[in-house]
């Protein structure tokens, strides 16, 4: 047996066996794991929304509490819902081009390159069915890394009530401060726009005290980590502007959008 | 036959550790340290992978050509790594976020083909698999050690329970923001590498080469 092993034959068999055997694990592994997987994917991405929330408390059921939020469609042009299938993918969309707008240079300022045409945002409601909570996704360039977070706002769509990011690859110490608890508390009760409705929300050099001007507007910038912190502020920046949910959070303001929503529900 | 079996599952933890004294595997000992739960669910993975990779190669290694023989390991390796890195997504989703590209590249740790190469090539199928779980056991070692370093003495923290209070949150603790970064994983397996080898002296290695004494003094100027 030994003394063949070598022969022409006998190596393509051993190659073929072997990849027949590896490829049925490996299948039968990637096949019966999915379901679970995309359960804790989606688990995963619930427990971001709720942090950004500030809805989350530890050993609280994720599924449980996510039944008070509602997923919506938002066009990006208009800031109308739309109706999109429940397995819309926003990421993926805004690499198809059929599905997304390239965005200029000038345009870009989160430098994300192309955005999906429609967006999703979610909606927490209280107890008594009001709306409390309006959470956006937003994501932008850092240093290192493209930034992935969810923004939320109380329901004026004016004021920041948390922000947070599930996914980055920013530096440990410096730039990933970001998921700093002490400092996503320093975002609450910022406003995003001025008198004007013109954006005015953005991260600074230096403390921001009571007696900044338009402190209400500022945000500390993370000590050592000016890179990401202008990410951060020009992620915001784009996202709640002209290009991003403008549209949508002025028809918020006006109350627009909530008369159609009730209109549907 | 106990003492080799001992000498074969525990050999490897300091008399021939992998990391300390052959030098392999440090691209992902650099990179998955900064804290401990990344760290165990690394070493999990890899003692699991060079484990059976070594008890899947060395029950065909007989029937293995020779001409084939290192893609044929390489195949079953990353069938093992695939598997792991699922299992991973399915159960630990978070971690195996943090982990991202690195279980993948156990595939290319060379701990894993070292041994499938050395060992299970030529030994039945039961020691080769003490063999990979000796020698996961020592990357684990080494591994936990600098996690418990580089996350205490960067973030205050073990396994994200917070053990000494930072400065920044009104504590004494200053953290030391290089341990977080991989450049100080060097650092660290020196230091290691210098202990293990003052208390096991026969692992140092023996200069290559000898400097000849200044036969005259001019010839330092």
């Amino acid at each position: 047996m030994s003394a063949n092993k070598e022969s022409v034959g006998k190596t393509l068999l051993v190659a073929f066996l072997v990849c027949v055997v590896c490829g049925v694990v490996v299948a039968t592994a990637a096949v019966s794991l999915r379901p679970v997987q995309s359960k804790n994917q989606l688990l995963d991405k619930r427990m971001n929304i709720l942090q950004a929330a500030g809805l989350y408390q530890p050993g609280v059921d994720v599924n449980t509490v996510f039944k008070s939020i509602e997923r919506r469609f938002v066009d990006i042009d208009t800031g109308e819902y739309v109706e999109m299938p429940e397995s819309y993918d926003q990421r993926k969309a805004a690499k198809d081009p059929q599905r997304s707008e390239r965005l200029s240079g000038k345009e870009d300022i989160a430098g994300i390159k192309s955005q999906a045409k429609v967006a999703e945002v979610f909606l927490a409601r209280g107890d008594d069915g009001e709306l409390s909570r309006i959470i956006l996704p937003v994501h932008g360039y850092g240093l290192w890394s493209t930034l992935y977070g969810f923004l939320a706002l109380e329901p004026d769509a004016n004021t920041v009530s948390g922000l947070g990011f599930y996914e980055h690859g920013e530096t440990p110490g410096l730039g990933g401060e970001v998921d700093n608890p002490k400092w996503k508390a320093l975002w609450e009760g910022k406003k995003l726009y001025g008198e004007q409705g013109e954006v005015e929300i953005q991260v600074v050099k230096g403390s921001v005290d009571s007696k900044t001007p338009n402190a209400e507007h500022k945000v500390d910038g993370l000590a050592g980590a000016t890179l990401t912190s202008n990410g951060v502020s020009n992620l915001l920046r784009f996202w709640v502007g002209e290009n991003g949910f403008g549209p949508y959070l002025k028809r918020m303001q006006n109350g627009e959008a909530v008369v159609q929503q009730e209109g549907d529900a | 036959m106990a003492e080799k079996t001992k000498d074969i599952l525990f050999g490897p933890i300091f008399d021939n550790n992998p990391i300390a004294l052959q030098i392999l595997g440090i691209c992902s000992a650099l990179a998955v340290t900064s804290n401990l739960s990344t760290t165990l669910t690394m070493c999990i993975a890899l003692t699991v992978v060079v484990a059976f990779s070594n008890f899947f190669v060395s029950c065909i290694r007989n029937s293995i050509p020779s001409s084939i023989r290192i893609i044929v390991q390489m195949t079953i390796i990353a069938s093992l790594v695939i598997v792991v890195d699922q299992f991973l997504k399915a159960y630990a989703y978070s971690i195996s976020k943090q982990l991202s590209v690195f279980v993948g590249l156990i595939i290319t740790n060379c701990i894993v083909m070292g041994r499938a190469e050395a060992f299970a090539m030529k030994n039945p199928p039961i020691p080769s698999f003490l063999d990979g779980v000796g020698n996961g056991l020592g990357y684990s070692v080494i591994l936990l050690g600098l996690g418990f370093i580089r996350e205490l003495l960067g973030a205050g923290s073990l396994f994200g329970q917070q053990i000494l209070t930072k400065a920044a949150d009104g504590g004494w603790f200053v953290t030391n923001g290089m341990m977080l970064l991989p450049p100080s994983a060097f650092f660290l397996i020196g230091l290691f590498i210098w202990a293990i080898r003052v208390w096991k002296p026969e692992q140092v290695e023996e200069d290559t080469f000898k400097m000849k004494p200044h036969t005259r003094v001019s010839d330092a100027f």
